[in-house]
C-alpha cells in the first residue's frame, strides 16, 4: 500500500511538471504580451525595455528555469493587466470554485442517495422507471445547456433566483443544480445497484425476520453498508466538478478559478493562465490521487490491476 | 474452383439474413435518433430548408412555427442574424459527427497501437507507456483542451488534434488489458513456435480479438467527444463562427436568453438527444459484445 501511494505521488509530480512545461511553451507561442501591455504608439526602445524588465529577452531555457523556480516557491509573477501578484488573484477566486464544488456534492448526494434507495426498494415500479429515466438523462444533458435553461426558467421567467454572479446563498442554487445533476444521476445509479446488492444479503433478511420495521431495515441496516462505494465516489465527484469548472463558471459568470483562467486566455494575460492552470491542475491531480488511494484501500484488486503497482 | 462458385450465392443469402438478424435486434430509440442524425449530416444540403450561415435580417429572432409570431418557413425559428435554426442544427450534426469521429479515430488508432505494443512487449516498455497513459488520464482534460485550442487558434483541425491526443490513454488502457489476456492463449504460443514475427502475431492474432471492445469504447467516446467539442465551442475556443456547431449556437443563444430563448434551447435538445442515443447504443453494444466490460 505504501509503495503504491509513493508511486502515485511520484506520478503526480511528473504530471504536474508536464502540465507546467506544456503551459510555459504554449504561452510563449501565443504571441508577444508586450504588444498588449503597451500603448500602440510605444517606440521600439520602450518595448525592448519592457521585455528586459519582464525577462522576455533572455533565451527560452533561462526563462523556463526562472519560471520553474518561481512556481516552486509559489511566485507566479504579476498579472499583466492588473499588475497585482497572480497569487492574489488566485486566492480571491479559488474559494469560490471550491465552495461551489462542495455545495454541488451536497446537492448530488441529497438528491441521488434517496432516489437511489427508493428506486432499489421499489424496484420495477413506475417510480423506479422515472428515477432511471432521470439518471439516463443526467448523462446526456450538456451542463452548459442545462445551466442556460435553468437561468431562463428560474432567473428570467420566474425571477426567483439571480441569473448569474455570486451574491448571497441563493446564488449557489442554480450553479449547484447544474453541476450536480450529472453526478446526482451517477450517484443514484451507484446507490441503486449497491442497495440492490445489500438488500439481498443475509443480515438484511435476518433483520427482517427479527421483525424490525421495514423503514429501519432499509435506511439503517442496508444503507449503512451501501454508502461505502457512494462515499468514495463523492471524492471522485470533486474531480469531475473541477473538470467542468471552466464551463459552469462561464455560464453563471461565477468568479472562480476556471473563469479566471479563461479571462487570462482572452486577454493574453499569460502569468494568470500559467499560475491558474498550475494551481488548478495541482488540486485536480491531488483529488485524483485521493480517489485512487481510497479505491485501492476499499478494493485491493484495483491496486494490482495497475502495471508494476 | 467450381464448388466455390456454386457456394457463393448461399453465402450471400446467409450474410443478408445475418445482417437482418442484427438490424432486428438493434435498440429502437437510439437507432432511430442516430439514423436521423447521420442522415441529416450526410444530406444536409438536401434536407436543410435554408442556408446555414446566411440569414435574412428581416426575419431575425422569429420564434418557432407553433408559437405566436412564428412562421412555417422557419420551423424552429431564427436567431438574431435571421439564420434558420433548424437548418443550422442539421448542418451542425455534420460538424459534431465529423469532429467526434475523426478525433476518436485518431485517439483510437494511437491508443490501440500503444496498447498493443505495451501489452505484447511487457516489461519496461509496458511500464513506461502505461505510466504515460496514467499521466494523460489524470489531466484536467477540458482545461488543457481550452488552453491549447485558445493558444493555437480555434479551428476544426486544432479541436480534432487536441481532443484526439488527449483521449488516446482511454483506448490504450483497454487494449493493453485485453492484449495481456489474449497473449496467454495457446494459439499465440503456437504462432511463436511456428516462427511468426511479433508484429505479425499482434496484427493477425491479437488485434482482431480486441476489435469488439474497441467498438464499445469508441461508441462511448464519440458521445464524450461531442460533449467536449460542444464545451470548447461554447467557450469560444472550439469550432470558430460562423460555423453552425451546436456548442457555438448555444453560446450565441446565451446572449439572447432574455429575448429569444429558443436560439439556445433547440441546439441543446439536438445535442442532448444525440448524446442520449449514443450512450444508450454504447451500453447496448457493450452488453451484446462484451459482458465482461459491464463492470467498467
Amino acid at each position: 500500500m505504501q509503495r503504491y501511494i509513493l508511486g502515485r505521488i511520484l506520478q503526480l509530480v511528473v504530471s504536474l511538471l508536464v502540465v507546467v512545461t506544456f503551459v510555459f511553451l504554449l504561452s510563449r507561442l501565443s504571441g508577444d504580451p508586450v504588444q498588449l501591455m503597451l500603448d500602440v504608439r510605444a517606440t521600439e526602445e520602450e518595448k525592448q525595455a519592457l521585455r528586459v524588465h519582464l525577462g522576455l529577452d533572455k533565451p527560452l531555457p533561462v526563462q523556463y528555469g526562472v519560471y520553474l523556480q518561481g512556481m516552486l516557491v509559489g511566485d507566479f509573477g504579476r498579472s499583466i493587466l492588473s499588475r497585482r501578484p497572480v497569487l492574489e488573484h488566485i486566492w480571491e477566486r479559488l474559494p469560490n470554485t471550491l465552495m461551489l464544488g462542495a455545495v454541488g456534492i451536497l446537492f448530488s448526494i441529497a438528491i441521488g442517495v434517496p432516489i437511489g434507495v427508493y428506486s432499489a426498494v421499489k424496484r420495477g415500479t413506475v417510480l423506479d422507471h422515472v428515477a432511471r429515466v432521470f439518471a439516463v438523462m443526467g448523462q446526456a444533458v450538456p451542463t452548459f445547456w442545462l445551466g442556460i435553461m435553468l437561468i431562463l426558467i428560474f432567473g428570467v421567467w420566474l425571477a426567483w433566483l439571480p441569473p448569474g454572479g455570486k451574491s448571497g446563498p441563493e446564488s449557489f442554487i442554480l450553479p449547484a443544480i447544474t453541476l450536480g445533476y450529472f453526478t446526482a444521476a451517477a450517484i443514484m445509479r451507484l446507490t441503486r445497484s449497491s442497495m440492490l446488492e445489500v438488500l439481498g444479503a443475509e443480515y438484511v433478511k435476518f433483520a427482517r425476520i427479527k421483525g424490525l420495521h421495514e423503514q429501519v431495515v432499509v435506511w439503517k441496516h442496508a444503507l449503512k453498508n451501501a454508502t461505502i462505494p457512494v462515499l468514495t465516489f463523492s471524492v471522485m465527484l470533486f474531480v469531475i466538478f473541477l473538470g467542468g469548472a471552466v464551463v459552469t463558471e462561464t455560464v453563471f459568470a461565477w468568479p472562480g478559478l476556471g473563469r479566471l483562467i479563461l479571462e487570462g486566455i482572452n486577454t493574453r494575460d499569460y502569468p494568470i493562465v500559467q499560475g491558474g492552470v498550475m494551481v488548478f491542475s495541482a488540486i485536480y491531480l491531488l483529488a485524483n490521487l485521493m480517489v485512487d488511494v481510497l479505491y485501492s484501500y476499499f478494493n485491493p484488486k484495483i491496486r494490482f490491476a495497475r502495471p508494476g503497482g | 474452383m467450381a464448388t466455390v462458385e456454386a457456394q457463393r450465392p448461399v453465402l450471400v443469402g446467409h450474410g443478408l439474413r445475418k445482417a437482418w438478424g442484427v438490424v432486428r435486434q438493434l435498440p429502437a430509440t437510439p437507432t432511430l435518433i442516430l439514423s436521423l442524425v447521420i442522415f441529416g449530416a450526410l444530406f444536409a444540403e438536401q434536407l436543410a430548408p435554408h442556408h446555414p450561415t446566411e440569414g435574412e435580417l428581416r426575419m431575425r429572432t422569429m420564434p418557432a412555427a407553433w408559437v405566436e409570431g412564428g412562421s412555417a418557413t422557419h420551423l424552429l425559428g431564427t436567431d438574431d442574424q435571421g439564420r434558420d435554426i433548424l437548418s443550422r442544427i442539421i448542418y451542425g450534426s455534420r460538424i459534431s459527427l465529423a469532429v467526434s469521429l475523426t478525433a476518436v479515430l485518431l485517439a483510437g488508432t494511437l491508443g490501440t497501437a500503444i496498447g498493443l505494443i505495451a501489452g505484447y512487449k511487457g516489461g519496461l516498455v509496458d511500464a513506461l507507456l502505461m505510466r504515460l497513459a496514467d499521466i494523460g488520464l489524470s489531466m484536467p482534460l477540458i482545461l488543457i483542451a481550452v488552453v491549447v485550442t485558445a493558444v493555437t487558434g480555434p479551428s476544426f483541425r486544432n479541436v480534432i488534434l487536441v481532443i484526439g491526443f488527449l483521449l488516446w490513454p482511454r483506448f490504450a488502457r483497454q487494449v493493453r488489458g485485453e492484449t495481456l489476456s489474449i497473449k496467454e492463449n495457446d494459439y499465440i504460443a503456437l504462432a511463436r513456435v511456428a516462427g511468426r514475427s511479433g508484429p505479425y502475431i499482434v496484427w493477425r492474432h491479437i488485434f482482431p480479438n480486441v476489435i469488439p471492445s474497441l467498438l464499445v469504447v469508441s461508441t462511448l467516446q464519440v458521445a464524450y467527444v461531442i460533449l467536449v467539442e460542444g464545451s470548447l465551442s461554447f467557450l469560444g475556443v472550439g469550432v470558430p463562427p460562423p460555423h453552425p456547431a451546436w456548442g457555438l449556437m448555444i453560446a450565441e443563444g446565451r446572449q439572447l436568453v432574455w429575448t429569444a430563448p429558443w436560439v439556445a434551447a433547440f441546439p441543446g435538445i439536438a445535442m442532448g438527444l444525440t448524446l442520449l442515443a449514443m450512450n444508450m447504443f454504447g451500453d447496448w453494444l457493450r452488453d451484446k459484445l462484451d459482458p465482461k466490460l459491464r463492470q467498467v
